[in-house]
């Protein structure tokens, strides 16, 4: 077989590209070569489109012991010897294509990441969008979605503990499923993704190779089209209980003292595992690919290297250690056997049959080595002209109580705020007993960190409207929000891992939502002191009508030093003040109100100061560490109305509020989603003191009123019960889908 | 009362309990490994748990290879002379397999996996607050049996709202009436599908799960 310019195009590399690898081999490679090269400077594995941008963020500093992309997650100092890992990762396009294994492969990669560097998984996060709910195959896509996401989780053992859902137009043809895990370790205890030692044995552990997931880097890595469904085989299929085992294995195996080095095979396989190990370990490695275990015949040296198959690990094992390691796998029963050794020569020398079938330096494979690094063209896509046209006196405000009420009664119930239970009970929430968010909700979920002492805070949070309306400050309010759920649920913010899910990079419009998104999520993120530890980058999230929202999605970290100083969102005693922290705007931009209700696809993005919100959020902090109130709830989607109505819901404590404010509108008052502003209550004696504090911090307070036995008083005007406003949250998504 | 807690390769709650008997209830805990057999240091006064999780993956039917390994010949033997066992969640689906309790459970009546907290009532009337987590936890037997198990107050607890009615409403996965627990007539050996492991401690803002091994005896 002739290997030329158009066999690379073929694998998805361009011709320019296949020049560069001859030079670097000095030769023309084979065809496995030639395949190895696809994969590992695919999009997915090289990030050859996104690293110039991705180096300006914010990537050491604060409490972070790796700095980003050195590992294969993040990993943040807890104190007392213990540290944080944690890291988000997207699966979208597998799970367009093949819902369930594509979601449930997506969560088994994550936790692979985490428990690789020697952590416990002790919390995951997902972030998932879809098309409108009430079209058949966006219900389908999110049944099988969610169903993949249980059946690994469950299984694994690992409480989903927070998540986010939108649906919206733009997703129909390309879902999101982002998936988050955090861990913990005793820090001495860490393990590198690197080989080192001459001689040293490479141990292959976990499931045979198959057929599975071949090309999945590269097929992440391209519109989805009609004819992606012939790409199934690039889907990968889980088996979560050997992941489970191979995760108890793993951390008894480190324990033993004779590992040098391990990493997870995901995307890219093989391949991509025993260059990035080689190369950050400046070794080579020769592998016997005859010694690795298939569940196939006669699989081809290319099939071998980029075989997606799951709950696989490479390990590199201190050479006459063997034994320790050997039966560490044999009590879980799972397959181990050495499949070569390192080498000193910098080179990855594949053999088959006794032939040696590829040989290629491992630095010219990888990221930060010889993979190419591109400068894509940006320019402002025309469709924010319309954003900037935008007229707020084009709309017409609410006139009356009784039109507030009906607004509000619709708002809801729309799936972006309603609850999402009937996607949340599939989940084993509670699992590691750690969860002190179940009977005691926080705007972040807080999970007790055993044997630290301290309680992790974590989030995902990303209004992909807000970022496709200002892709700068979008991406900054992304940050912002998750910072304010964790500051509102008494932790400390500490770092961020982001999902950064856009549409066609090689589209000038597509990439400049990239680049500025990218700028304004570094400037929120310095802000914030929340250095970006890693994350993951897919694009390509775009079909024949077009891209997504830009949508990157935040993943954040907090900690609590003293759990006891947990804030929840609830209000808790009939007769309590309510107030509101921050300062009301007359702003509807982006709402779910103007969207949803009124039909205005394109409209600014709501207000956004970044000074004023890192002050609101230090007054939060201060007034919870003081005790001075007793629940906190930030204002987000669906604005203040659904802020009140979610602080009553747990208790079944209604309110009884009034709002009027010079020059503001009655829409904006209540339904606007300016940012920076938080719903708190108090105890008529702390309110005082609240006046005081806020008043010497400079910070907006407006009493709202008080807090009822259960009815629902706005304006004077009766809004019934608080149990039919969370009987009509609760149950919206459930009755779109049995209709 | 000496605790031995059974640990599979898929067990996932192993650890919950541990946690809830060591450090919440102050009991000495042994862990124990499917592929041993030895029981020695237990006399009928203590118990032996099979915890929560995916022993084998579930992929057969939830408890059928767990039921097959080696320490479950020994719990069998253990129970059989008095001794007692209790089964929660995976760990009541393998009691079921084993044959100590009678019944089977089956996928939950609308296909998928429930996790969150429901109550439960036992036969003096008692409401508790515990999480349920599972796929399989319908529980089945025939007419005859579950006649027999109400009759003889086998069932422990029934699924119920939280002033104690109980009604298919309150039920999260259809088992026959409402039942989420139940014991064998020799009352030693007790399965449920709720964990009360997860509601042992004032961390979680749920202690109820501490009240359950009490009126069970196992403390």
């Amino acid at each position: 077989m002739e290997i030329t310019a158009k066999t690379a195009e073929e694998l998805r590399l361009t011709a320019e590209e296949f020049e560069l690898i001859k030079q670097k081999l000095g030769r023309t490679p084979n065809f496995t070569e030639l395949c190895a090269f696809s994969a590992m400077w695919s999009e997915h594995c090289s990030y050859k489109n996104s690293i110039k941008w991705l180096k300006t963020l914010p990537r050491d500093g604060g409490r972070m012991l790796v700095a980003a992309g050195e590992e294969n997650a993040g990993l943040m100092d807890l104190g007392n010897g213990w540290g944080v890992v944690f890291k988000i990762e997207s699966h979208n396009h597998p799970s367009a294509i093949e819902p369930f294994q594509g979601a449930a492969t997506g969560v088994g990669g994550i936790q692979r990441d985490i428990f690789t560097m020697g952590a416990r998984p002790i919390a995951s996060l997902n972030s998932l969008r879809f098309g409108n709910l009430k079209e058949k195959k966006n219900q389908r896509l999110l049944a099988g979605i969610v169903h993949g996401i249980g059946h690994y989780g469950n299984c694994f053992g690992v409480p989903t503990v927070a998540g986010e859902t939108y649906f919206e137009d733009c997703y129909a043809t390309n879902p999101l499923v982002n998936a988050m895990s955090v861990g913990i370790l005793q820090v001495n205890k860490t393990v590198s993704a690197t080989a080192k030692g001459k001689g040293n044995p490479v141990f292959f552990v976990g499931s045979a190779t198959g057929k599975d997931g071949i090309g999945g880097a590269s097929f992440a890595s391209a519109n989805i089209t009609e004819e992606s469904t012939e790409d199934l085989p690039a889907v990968q299929v889980g088996d979560p209980f050997q992941e489970k085992k191979l995760l108890e294995a793993c951390l008894e195996v480190i324990d033993t003292g004779a590992v040098v080095g391990m990493q997870d095979m995901g995307a890219a396989g093989i391949i991509c595992s025993c260059s990035e190990m080689s190369a950050k370990g400046e070794v080579g490695m020769r592998i016997d690919l005859d010694k690795v275990p298939t569940r196939q015949q006669n699989m081809k040296a290319w099939e071998l290297l980029l075989s997606e198959s799951q709950e696989r690990m490479l390990i590199v094992v201190e050479k006459g250690k063997e034994e320790a390691v050997l039966k560490v796998f044999d009590k879980w029963d799972l397959p181990c056997s050495q499949i070569g050794e390192v080498t000193d020569d910098g080179l990855l020398s594949f053999y088959q049959n006794g032939e040696l079938e590829a040989q290629i330096p491992a630095y010219d494979l990888v990221l930060g080595g010889g993979a190419p690094q591109y400068e894509r063209e940006y320019k402002e896509p025309g469709y924010l002209k319309e954003v900037a046209g935008f007229n707020i006196n084009s709309i017409k405000d609410i006139e009356s109580n009784t039109e507030l009420k009906s607004v509000a009664e619709q708002i809801i119930q729309l799936p972006n705020i309603a609850n999402k239970r009937w996607i949340y009970v599939q989940y084993d929430s509670m699992v590691g007993a750690a969860n002190t968010s179940t009977n005691a909700p926080s705007d972040a979920a807080i999970v007790l960190a055993k044997g630290t002492g301290k309680a992790l805070a974590v989030t995902v949070d990303c209004n992909g409207r807000y970022v496709k309306s200002d892709p700068h400050k979008g991406a900054m309010i992304a940050v912002a929000e998750a910072a304010r759920n964790i500051v509102c649920s008494g932790g400390e913010p500490i770092g961020v891992t982001n999902c950064l899910n856009f549409g066609n990079p090689y589209i000038p419009e597509v990439y400049y939502q990239f680049v500025k998104a990218v700028q304004g999520m570094g400037e929120a993120c310095r802000k914030f002191n929340t250095p970006v530890t890693g994350g993951n980058v897919s694009f390509y999230n775009q079909n024949p009508e077009g891209p997504v929202y830009p949508t990157p999605t935040i993943g954040m970290v907090g900690v609590l030093d003293n759990p006891e100083d947990k804030m929840t969102l609830d209000f808790k005693n009939d007769g309590d003040m309510i107030v509101l922290i921050g300062t009301q705007k007359n702003d509807i931009g982006s709402s779910e109100y103007v969207h949803k209700i009124k039909g205005i696809e394109l409209s600014p993005a709501p207000y956004f100061d970044i000074d004023e919100e890192f002050a609101v959020q230090k007054f939060i902090s201060s007034i919870i560490k003081e005790k001075i109130i007793a629940s906190a709830h930030d204002i987000s989607e669906g604005g203040l109305m659904v802020a009140l109505l979610e602080s009553g819901f747990n208790r079944n404590l209604g309110f009884d509020v009034a709002g009027d404010v010079e020059g503001l509108r009655t829409d904006a008052f209540w339904l606007g989603e300016a940012q920076s502003r938080v719903v708190v209550s108090c105890s008529k004696e702390k309110l005082q003191e609240l006046k005081h504090k806020a008043a010497s911090a400079g910070i907006d307070i407006a009493v709202l009123g008080t807090v009822t036995s259960s009815a629902i008083k706005i304006n004077g005007e009766d809004f019934g019960d608080i149990k039919n406003w969370k009987n009509r949250y609760d149950t919206a998504i459930e009755k779109i889908l049995s209709n | 009362m000496k605790f031995g807690i059974v640990v599979f390769p898929g067990s996932n709650c192993d650890r919950d309990m541990q946690d809830a008997l060591q450090n919440d209830m102050n009991k000495e805990v042994v862990m124990l490994w499917h592929k041993d057999k030895d029981l020695s240091m237990f006399s009928t006064n203590d118990c032996i748990v099979l915890p929560g999780g995916f022993s084998f993956g579930d992929y057969l039917r939830c408890g059928a290879i767990a039921r097959l390994s080696p320490m479950m010949q020994s719990v069998v033997e253990f129970a059989n002379k008095g001794g007692k066992v209790l089964g929660v969640c995976n760990g009541f689906q393998i009691l079921c397999e084993s044959g100590l309790l009678p019944g089977a459970l089956l996928p939950n009546g609308n296909q998928q996996f429930v996790c969150k907290n429901i109550h439960l009532k036992n036969a003096a009337g008692n409401i508790f607050k515990i999480p349920v987590a599972h796929g399989d936890g319908r529980y089945f037997a025939e007419e005859k049996v579950l006649d027999e198990l109400e009759n003889n107050s086998q069932v422990i607890y029934y699924y119920c709202d939280d002033k104690g009615n109980v009604d298919k409403a309150f039920n999260p996965n259809h088992a026959l009436r409402n039942i989420a627990g139940i014991k064998n007539k020799q009352g030693n050996v007790f399965g449920m599908m709720p964990h009360p492991e997860r509601a042992a401690s004032p961390a979680l803002g749920n202690t109820d799960g501490l009240k359950i091994f009490k009126e069970l005896g196992l403390n």
